[in-house]
């Protein structure tokens, strides 16, 4: 054990050396670490690989793999080291080309023991913390990090020297850090050291790095580790409590995207539209049908296809929906139970209709590039995708909101929610109205339907699934106040995820109906109710 | 308001329909079970089971009714209570299975010994009790509809609010019952039933005894829900169906009366659940979901809201019908028929089929008085407040 620790000790002192030098003495040592392998010992062996592996030749990998796969060879006269690539051409490992004339007559394989099989091991470990590519290095540095391998500690230690991009390197100080706090021979101080990297780091493998530290860390390390896993929980708790609250933010936007059309039909016309999870539905195919006519016309185009298909949703359910309101609901007012029968065997017509031309299973609607991906802030993972739904209902909503406010239409709507007789007697048209206020609330829902397409599977049955949750954000939220349905769709959304790590998702679930079942009772109308006259209108 | 209760529960359709059950629930186990096979009258067991498992709908159909068509409370969440009861039910079949089942557990049933449950949840003691399991089926659904309707109902949730909650409400407890740690089967549910008091399930003998027992629940349900609809309580429920904030004003809590029907018409939903199970061999989590409690709700409006033996009847036409179309070459297009059932009924035919018959008999019968023919049968799309 001792030799080891005096030849790590040795080693990174050489590296030290080594670094200092320049690139032609990385050439040199490179040279002289081949040279190791045409002693025919197996101790030569292994002080070559750890040579090599420290040298940043470009040619390494390629020799460590070589002499992995017993395709290393050397010529004891020569003192020369080939390699023999995979069609059996013979190249020289100094310089990678292929040898001139013929090979020499003592060329005989570098030979590997089991010891020397594990050093191959370690060592390619080690050299991809070297490779060109900074994803690569990242890669290997957590790998390093789980293994805690203390073979790695020189080619990490000469990688930490080299390394410029600051994530990067903030990765192999961690991963020194996880090496050396679980060496037996590391100094006191040198854990202490350790211990604050480790606590920067804050994630939840530090606090699994930081609870398994081995029995015989010495006692004022220990005490250290127990601040820094206070202090990494907290953190860990912070980050855990901005993921939920985005994961809710993502939900809740789906939600009130999904529940707004049923919340503007619901507040004019007090009608419940159980065909509007139909109209999401049938959204998510027009986006599936002008993928597929781009696929097939003109490929070029896909990065658009959501963008085409938002207008044209939102036209189709928007006319679709208006062909509802023309044909069943406009003979059903005031009888508004009968209406949630009759929309929901529209429901169930729409559904047979979309299972019997697409067929019942889910159809594949493809995310364009701008929508594919993820980045990271801090420690939460933020897919595109969700992103730009977010963005989407954003826009939605304040568009909804706008068209409400500042539009003739919308002065009308408004008129017709407060109080309908009056609105009448006033000379609106309270049927035509009623039309284009349905109209507008499926196109809206094909407008989710877009969106949903996106992250949820495109079958006839994507609208059932949130049928239920968008009801219940238009009953916790109120009618008649978009705000309430923006509410009402958030917090149920952050609520849900919330709950979720705690009661698992289904319980979670039951727990939010239970909870505005009992709200209910407190506000019977909602969160944002209409006060005044407009209520028994 | 003359004549003693008994007469003013039976007018004449009313004999005539539980006449008819009479016959029924003799006729048909007798034409089962006596006749040989190749007798032409001879009603084959397949066809009890299944008009048995229409008369549990039919039950279920008639407790709707009671509440929608008498109060105006649309519950799209009783397909909730039927299943409860259908659980409870189940729980004592599953305890009779003992050492029959695949682990040959004396005690716990199949599911528990492969999710290594060491001993059998509290909420299953008792269940190998017939009359204890039989408690149950009331008292479960009608507990639930009592806390839920007196939070509901207390605080004036109405309409169309109140039956998105129902629907929530099932929705939540598909949810739970799905779930395997909450000790009911998970997806699979309960089944492999073995015997019911000691009687093979399976034998065409007890199965004629279920749907003999069934109409009788039927006939017995309807006579209650009569019993209730011609008294001075169904009258009650009328005016708060027509006008819940006149009933209000004139001095009546509508909460407990609607609390009351809400409840009973919970308990009669367990026991056609109950009944349910054992004929068709199977209770699962699927009978919690919200659709099949709104398909209830289209039955009685084929038959008729507000007319009892309409809602009967409709549970019977829609699922013969259902079946019909279901096995043959007709499958696909079983939805379209059914959602335009629910459009045309709505649309064309608001009083159902019974409504409209007795509608256009009693016009018939005073053609001077015109459309004045008022009473509970008339369902006014409005009423003024």
């Amino acid at each position: 054990m001792n030799a080891i620790c005096a030849r790590l000790v040795a080693l990174v002192l050489g590296l030290g050396v080594l670094l200092a030098a320049v690139a032609a003495a990385e050439a040199q040592s490179y040279e002289s670490a081949l040279e190791h392998f045409t002693a025919d010992s197996y101790a030569d062996t292994d002080a070559g690989l750890s040579e090599i592996a420290a040298s940043g030749q470009p040619m390494a990998l390629t020799v460590v793999q070589a002499l992995q796969d017993g395709r290393l060879y050397f010529s004891a006269a020569e003192k020369k080291v080939y390699i023999k690539d995979a069609s059996g051409k013979t190249l020289d490992a100094q310089s990678g080309k292929p040898i001139v004339g013929d090979e020499p007559s003592d060329i005989a394989p570098v030979r590997v023991n089991n010891r020397v099989r594990r050093s191959i091991e370690a060592t390619l470990g080690g050299l991809t913390l070297l490779a060109a590519d900074p994803d690569k290095r990242l890669e290997a540095a957590q790998a390093v990090f789980k293994s805690r391998d203390a073979s790695v500690l020189p080619t990490l230690d000469a990688a930490i020297a080299k390394e410029t991009v600051p994530r990067v390197r903030q990765a192999l100080l961690g991963a020194r850090a996880a090496i050396v706090l679980n060496m037996p021979g590391a100094s006191e101080a040198d854990k202490l050291a350790a211990i604050a990297v480790i606590r920067e780091r804050g994630d939840q493998d530090a606090l699994a790095l930081l609870a398994g530290l081995p029995a015989d860390t010495p006692p004022a390390v220990s005490r250290a580790a127990q601040e820094a896993i206070a202090a990494v929980q907290g953190q860990v708790q912070l980050w855990n409590a901005v993921q939920n609250a985005w994961y809710g933010l993502s939900l809740g936007s789906v939600l009130l995207l999904a529940a707004i059309g049923l919340a503007v039909t619901f507040g004019v016309m007090g009608v419940i539209n159980m065909a509007h999870g139909e109209m999401v539905m049938l959204g998510a195919y027009v986006t599936f049908v002008v993928q597929e006519v781009i696929r097939a016309n003109n490929p070029a185009l896909f990065d658009y296809s959501l963008a085409i298909a938002l207008p044209l949703a939102f036209v189709f359910t928007g006319l679709i929906g208006i062909l509802i309101e023309q044909c069943v609901i406009r003979f059903l007012y005031g009888r508004a139970l009968e209406t949630l029968l009759a929309t929901w065997g529209l429901s169930l017509i729409l559904q047979q209709a979309v299972r019997t031309i697409f067929g019942s299973s889910n159809r594949e609607v493809g995310a364009p590039s701008w929508m594919s991906g993820a980045f990271e802030v801090g420690q939460i993972n933020i897919t595109y995708g969700r992103m730009w739904i977010i963005v989407l209902t954003a826009l939605v909503f304040v568009l909804l909101l706008a068209v409400l406010r500042f539009t003739r239409l919308g002065l009308e709507v408004r008129a017709v929610t407060q109080n309908r007789r009056m609105a009448a007697s006033m000379g609106i048209r309270t049927g035509r109205i009623d039309a284009l206020t349905f109209g507008l609330g499926s196109g809206i829902a094909g407008i989710a339907g877009v969106a949903l397409s996106q992250i949820d599977n495109v079958s006839p049955n994507l609208g059932q699934g949130y049928i239920i949750d968008s009801f219940m954000v238009v009953v916790f939220g109120g009618v008649g106040n978009l705000w309430g349905t923006l509410v009402g769709a958030l917090s149920l959304g952050i609520a849900n995820k919330f709950l979720e790590p705690y009661a698992g998702a289904v319980l979670g679930k039951i727990l939010i109906l239970v909870l505005i079942i009992l709200f209910i009772q407190k506000r019977p109308r909602g969160l944002f109710a209409l006060k005044g006259r407009a209520v028994e209108a | 308001m003359t004549g003693s209760p008994l007469t003013r529960t039976l007018d004449r359709t009313s004999v005539i329909f539980l006449l008819f059950l009479a016959v029924v629930a003799i006729g048909v186990p007798v034409l089962n079970l006596m006749l040989p096979p190749s007798s032409p009258f001879q009603v084959p067991t397949y066809l009890v089971s299944l008009f048995g498992k229409y008369t549990c709908y039919a039950l279920l159909a008639v407790s709707i009714d009671l509440i929608w068509g008498f109060c105006g409370i649309l519950s799209l969440g009783h397909g909730a209570f039927f299943a409860l009861g259908g659980y409870a039910m189940g729980m004592y079949l599953m305890r009779q299975i003992g050492t029959r089942g695949v682990y040959a557990n004396p005690i716990l049933p199949d599911f528990m010994v492969f999710l290594n449950w060491p001993e059998l949840p509290v909420y299953w003691y008792g269940f190998q009790h017939f009359p204890y399991a039989m408690l149950m089926v009331l008292l479960v659904p009608g507990a639930l509809a009592f806390v839920f309707g007196w939070f509901a109902f207390r605080s004036r949730v109405t309409g169309v609010y109140l039956s998105i909650i129902t629907q929530a409400l099932t929705f939540a407890l598909k949810l739970g019952f799905f779930r395997n740690n909450f000790g009911f089967g998970g997806n699979n549910g309960l089944t492999d039933f073995k015997d019911i008091l000691g009687f093979n399930i399976q034998s065409p003998e007890t199965r004629a005894a279920l749907f003999a027992i069934s109409v009788l629940a039927l006939g017995v349900g309807f006579f209650i829900c009569r019993f209730i609809v011609s008294s001075k309580l169904g009258k009650v429920l009328v005016s708060i169906r027509d006008a819940e904030a006149r009933t209000r004003f004139l001095g009546y809590r509508v909460e407990s009366y609607k609390l009351f029907v809400f409840t009973l018409s919970a308990c009669m939903a367990g026991v056609a659940g109950a009944l349910y199970v054992p004929q068709v061999g199977i209770i699962n989590p699927s009978e919690f979901e919200p659709g099949n409690s709104i398909e209830a709700v289209i039955w009685v409006a084929v038959g008729g809201r507000g007319t009892l033996i309409g809602a009967a009847l409709g549970a019977v036409v829609v699922n013969y019908a259902k079946t019909t179309f279901t096995t043959g070459f007709l499958a696909p297009y079983w939805l379209f028929l059914l959602g335009g059932l629910f459009v045309a009924v709505t649309l064309l035919l608001p009083r159902g089929i019974v409504g409209t018959i007795q509608h256009w008999w009693a016009s018939r019968d005073r053609p001077a008085s015109g459309d004045g023919v008022a009473g509970p049968t008339a369902v006014d799309p409005r009423p003024a407040e």
